[in-house]
Formats: structure tokens, C-alpha cells, sequence
């Protein structure tokens, strides 16, 4: 069992990190992209319930819809908009050698644009870096599963910062403590679903147990593929990924990295036995360095 | 501001080009500062061990001082760069082992409480048994406190840190012994013994030829995520490095000749270690600001 400490699947992440054995179902979310209409509802929700101060710069990005940008310290639910030109199948056809011909009609029309919108949030690791490195023991791992910063013992390191294998956890510039989504537990610990989830007005952020939500995924995937939508795909549901699967995966219609997500990620912790060896053999060479320098006669060199 | 987002090239895909992870807080000259300050006082600690085994008392008590007032000036780095500085000692309300920089906390703070024991006792010349022993210990924690920096860049998202677990934790160990060289240089110059001067000499082209070989190691890379030690600013500042440690270790040949040899010499190979340094930092930043270096990384590991 302590084999998978660091890294590969893991039944039981809240035994793992020392609850009893009575504890709650590991809970997470299931966001479905393909029904976001990008309302933002969620990032509105999430802003109000949890008190998240507003960006020090009101800017626009002027690059889509998305003015949130990325996740960060003040933003724990983050809408983003991809535009993509997606021509009729009528405009497509293939030349001799297989290779892909979008023709334009007449007037220089390509077609419809395809807008991927998708509720991106703190994935709440099986194997999260940011608790991994964490110095102080801020972060914590829950009852339900989840993964939290305890503001009251965060002494703004910053370590979980570069830790986090999907830029979610930052440090708040002036508060200087570090912050991410908690998965409302303030509100799980009242039995209430977290805000997000609550305020999403097409089911598309679902919340519940997390076993219940992949079985949820897997079926709406299917029904996805049966539909046509070939490219669907989820993201974050394999316990046997990099981070042993996400608390908080999702139904992607494009490759993850389109979305501003890492392809396949994996925990940094899981080389850490191979750094330390490495590191241990610097030791031994500044130990031996210094030894043989000495070992000489003292006069010359 | 007329900003133009990145094009993408056609090998990968982003979101607008912006990046996938955050860019690290660790800032200049905090992080630097504290990585040369660190392996300065970790390899300082063990030359005072070793000269007094061959009964150098000027580079014992020079060892002594120096590793002491860099533990304590590195440790004050470490803490201004904190969020929450106040909270420096939360840092010690666990033990981690997951934790790099929890590890890092424990031997930063048993090594700088012993080497001020050791240069306490030197400077005032009493409780020398236990100036001794706190000495000796300081010369196990010293090569820990050198080298662990290696795991806490690489044990992060950040690909350029990340895939460079062997190189770093070498590239700190050859700082560590040209640092400690640097140090033994002044204090032979001051005392002006070329018996002191000998095995610092000796240090300076062990540890340049260490720190060199790392860096060369890390500009010699083929994967997408060694590109940041081979262009840009980060790979100038790189080689810049390694040009000036070279110099310095050359320079130091002439130490027992001419003073003014040993202090040049002594300032290059510091600042040669200084430099890379801030190299690593910058080539952390750069790797983690441009998302191919995650998305290329990750499709393909052997790239």
C-alpha cells in the first residue's frame, strides 16, 4: 500500500492521509465541457461565496471572451474560450495523397467558428504536488478527499507554486499566503454541493462522489461517441495517470494543451527518490572535494 | 501596449499561447543569494574541518567564520523571501520528507546552529571540545546543505528545472568547492602562508572543474526542455558562468605569487558561482513562461 505514496493509483487517498476508517466518500467534480455555454456563472459563484478579491486591474485580454485569463489566487473557477474555424464537411476533401483540403465557398467563407468553453478549477490530485511540497503542512488533504490551504499556518513559501503541474495554486501578491480552490469546504462540511457547481445553470459542472461521477463521465462519453462527436474525450479520470487521477477531471472536445491544460501530467514527486540520490552524490563529492584538496602536500600544488 | 500574443508553431497546440503553469515566485537576488550563500557555508564548514586535521589554525578559524556568517546571511535571504516572513519558523511545525524544502529547513537549521557553536568558540577561544564537535557535525550537514537545492528546483512542474535532477545538484557542488576556494583564497592572501594557500589552490581547480562539467552537461542537452541553458539570456548568463570560473581557477595559480592573484581569483570563482545561479533561475522562468516547453515534454519525453 505505502508503495503508491508517491506516485500511481491509490483506492483511498483520505485513509492514506490518516483519517479513520469512517470517513466520507472521496467527492470531486465532473465538468462537462461540452455543455458549458460559458456563462461564467461559476467563476461569479465561486468569487461571492468564498469572499475572492477582485484582480488589482480591471484589463480585458482582447484576445476572446475569456478577460479571467488563468486560474490563480484570485480566481479559483476560470471560464475558458477557444474559437475555432470549423468548416462544413461539405468544405472538406481529401487529395491524392490523403492530405486534408478545406475549400472555401465563393465568397471566401470558411464556415461556422466552433467555440470550446470550459470551467477549469484545482484538480485536487490523487498525488498533488503542492501538498507533497508543501514545508509547513497549510496544505492539508480532507476528509472528502479534497485538497486545501490553511491560511492560518501558510507562510507564503511559494514552493506549491512551481509544484503544481497545471499552474492552478498562486500566492496572492500583498496578502502573501498561497490560495486555490478548496472545493467550497466550508459548505461540504454543511452538506451543501460547493457553489460552482450549484450556480452552473446546464448541469455542466456535476459534483458529487467521485467513483459515482466516473461512471457518470464514462457513460456520457459514450453516448458522445455514439452521437458522432468522436473527438470527445475526459481528462483527469484515469487513476492510473501521472497524478493518479484528478479529484476533479472533465469531457474535453479537443486535445487538452487547446484548453491551456498539460497533456500528461505527472506529480514531481514521483522522481524524488532518484533526486535525492543524485543530490547525495553532490554531497559526497563536496565531502571528497574538499578531503583531497586537503590530502596533498600542503605546500604545493 | 501593442502586445502580440505568440503564434503558436504548427508542431503544438496552446491555449493563445499563454502559459500552462505559474512562473515561480522565487525572485532575484533572493534565490540566488541564498543558493551561493548556502553551498558557500556548506563547503566553508568542511574546509575548517579539514584544516584542522592538517593543523591550518588561519583556515580553520576562516572556515569557521565563513561557513557561520553565510548560514546566518543565506537564512536571511531565504526568510525575505517568504510571503508571510513572520511565519519562517511554521517551517518547522513538521518534518517532511515529500517536501524538499521542509528537509532543506532542518539542515539549514541544524547547520547554521552549529557552525555558529564552531565560529562562537574559535572567535572567543573557549569550549574548544565542543567548538570541535560542533565543527565536525557542521562537515556532515555542510555537503547536505550544498547539495539539496538540486531537489528543490528539480522536485517542481518546472520542465527546465524538473529534467535537470542530475546536473543541478553537481552544478551546486561544484559551486559549493569553488565558494569555498573563494573563501580560503582571502583568507590565504590576508595571512599571506602559501602553506595555507596550497590546498585551497588545489580546491579552486577541483570544485571549477566540477561546476564546469555540470554546466557543460546542461548546454549539451539534446531535449526541448535543456533549450532555456542553451538560448536566450539564461544560456549568455550560463556561459558567462562558466567562462569566469574557468578564468578563476586559472587566476588561482598565481595565488602564492602575487596577493593581488589570490583576491581576483577569488572574486571570479565566487562570481562565476553567483552567476549560474541566477542562470538556473532564469532558466526556470523561461521554461515555465512558454508552454511548449510543457506540452512538447510531456507528448514526447524522448524529444
Amino acid at each position: 500500500m505505502t508503495s503508491n505514496r508517491l506516485y500511481g493509483p491509490l483506492d483511498d487517498v483520505s485513509a492514506d492521509a490518516g483519517y479513520a476508517a469512517d470517513h466520507p466518500a472521496r467527492v470531486g467534480f465532473f465538468t462537462d465541457t461540452s455543455v458549458c455555454i460559458g456563462c461564467k456563472a461559476c467563476e461569479v459563484a465561486c468569487k461571492e461565496w468564498n469572499g475572492l478579491p477582485e484582480p488589482d486591474l480591471l484589463a480585458l485580454t482582447g484576445m476572446s471572451y475569456d478577460n479571467t485569463g488563468a486560474l490563480g489566487s484570485q480566481s479559483w473557477r476560470h471560464v475558458a474560450f477557444v474559437e475555432q474555424a470549423a468548416p462544413p464537411a461539405s468544405a472538406l476533401s481529401r487529395d491524392q495523397d490523403g492530405d486534408l483540403i478545406i475549400s472555401a465557398s465563393d465568397d471566401g467563407d470558411l464556415g461556422a467558428t466552433r467555440w470550446l468553453m470550459a470551467s477549469d478549477v484545482c484538480k485536487h490530485c490523487t498525488h498533488a504536488g503542492c501538498l507533497d511540497v508543501c514545508p509547513t503542512g497549510a496544505l492539508v488533504r480532507t476528509e472528502f478527499g479534497t485538497v486545501i490551504v490553511q491560511p492560518d499556518v501558510c507562510n507564503g513559501c511559494a514552493y506549491c507554486v512551481s509544484a503544481c503541474p497545471f499552474g492552478v495554486i498562486d500566492r496572492r501578491e500583498g496578502d502573501g499566503r498561497a490560495w486555490k480552490c478548496t472545493m467550497c469546504y466550508d459548505r461540504l462540511r454543511g452538506g451543501l454541493e460547493p457553489a460552482c457547481a450549484k450556480a452552473c445553470p446546464t448541469d455542466s459542472i456535476q459534483f458529487g462522489a467521485l467513483d459515482e461521477l466516473r461512471v457518470t463521465a464514462q457513460a456520457r462519453l459514450g453516448e458522445l461517441h455514439a452521437a458522432g462527436v468522436s473527438e470527445a474525450r475526459l481528462y483527469g479520470a484515469d487513476p492510473d495517470d501521472g497524478i493518479g487521477g484528478a479529484g476533479a477531471f472533465f469531457l474535453l472536445l479537443d486535445s487538452p494543451e487547446v484548453y491551456g491544460l498539460p497533456p500528461d501530467p505527472v506529480v514531481t514527486t514521483k522522481d524524488l527518490p532518484s533526486m535525492w540520490r543524485w543530490a547525495g552524490i553532490a554531497a559526497g563529492v563536496v565531502a571528497a572535494g574538499v578531503a583531497v584538496a586537503f590530502a596533498g602536500r600542503a605546500d604545493a600544488s | 501596449m501593442t502586445e502580440q500574443l505568440a503564434v503558436p508553431p504548427a508542431d503544438f497546440a496552446s491555449y493563445y499561447g499563454r502559459p500552462i503553469l505559474k512562473v515561480t515566485r522565487w525572485r532575484e537576488p533572493h534565490l540566488p543569494a541564498y543558493l551561493f550563500l548556502g553551498e558557500l557555508s556548506g563547503a566553508a564548514a568542511v574546509l575548517g574541518v579539514a584544516a584542522s586535521a592538517r593543523r591550518r589554525p588561519g583556515l580553520v578559524k576562516a572556515g569557521r567564520l565563513v561557513a557561520a556568517a553565510a548560514a546566518q546571511a543565506g537564512a536571511a535571504f531565504l526568510t525575505a523571501e517568504l510571503g508571510r516572513p513572520e511565519r519562517f519558523l511554521n517551517m518547522l511545525r513538521v518534518a517532511k520528507p515529500t517536501s524538499p524544502m521542509s528537509m532543506g529547513s532542518w539542515i539549514l537549521v541544524s547547520h547554521s546552529g552549529l557552525t555558529a557553536a564552531a565560529a562562537a568558540s574559535s572567535v572567543t577561544g573557549r569550549a574548544a571540545v565542543i567548538g570541535g564537535a560542533a565543527a565536525a557535525a557542521s562537515a556532515v550537514t555542510g555537503p547536505l546543505l550544498a547539495a539539496y537545492p538540486g531537489v528543490l528546483l528539480a522536485n517542481t512542474a518546472v520542465p527546465a528545472w524538473h529534467t535537470s535532477h542530475r546536473e543541478l545538484p553537481m552544478l551546486f557542488a561544484g559551486g559549493a568547492l569553488t565558494a569555498a576556494a573563494a573563501a580560503g583564497l582571502v583568507a590565504g592572501a590576508l595571512s599571506g602562508d602559501p602553506a595555507d594557500l596550497g590546498p585551497v589552490q588545489r580546491l579552486a581547480l577541483i570544485g571549477a572543474a566540477v561546476e564546469g562539467t555540470a554546466e557543460f552537461a546542461l548546454e549539451r542537452r539534446t531535449d526541448v526542455a535543456a533549450e532555456p541553458y542553451q538560448q536566450g539570456q539564461s544560456a549568455m548568463m550560463l556561459r558567462g558562468a562558466r567562462l569566469t570560473t574557468m578564468l578563476g581557477a586559472a587566476v588561482a595559480l598565481g595565488a602564492r605569487r602575487s596577493r593581488i592573484a589570490a583576491i581576483t581569483s577569488a572574486s571570479l570563482l565566487a562570481g562565476g558561482g553567483l552567476l549560474a545561479k541566477y542562470a538556473v533561475l532564469r532558466a526556470g522562468v523561461a521554461s515555465a513562461k512558454d508552454p511548449k516547453y510543457v506540452v512538447q515534454t510531456q507528448r514526447d519525453p524522448m524529444n
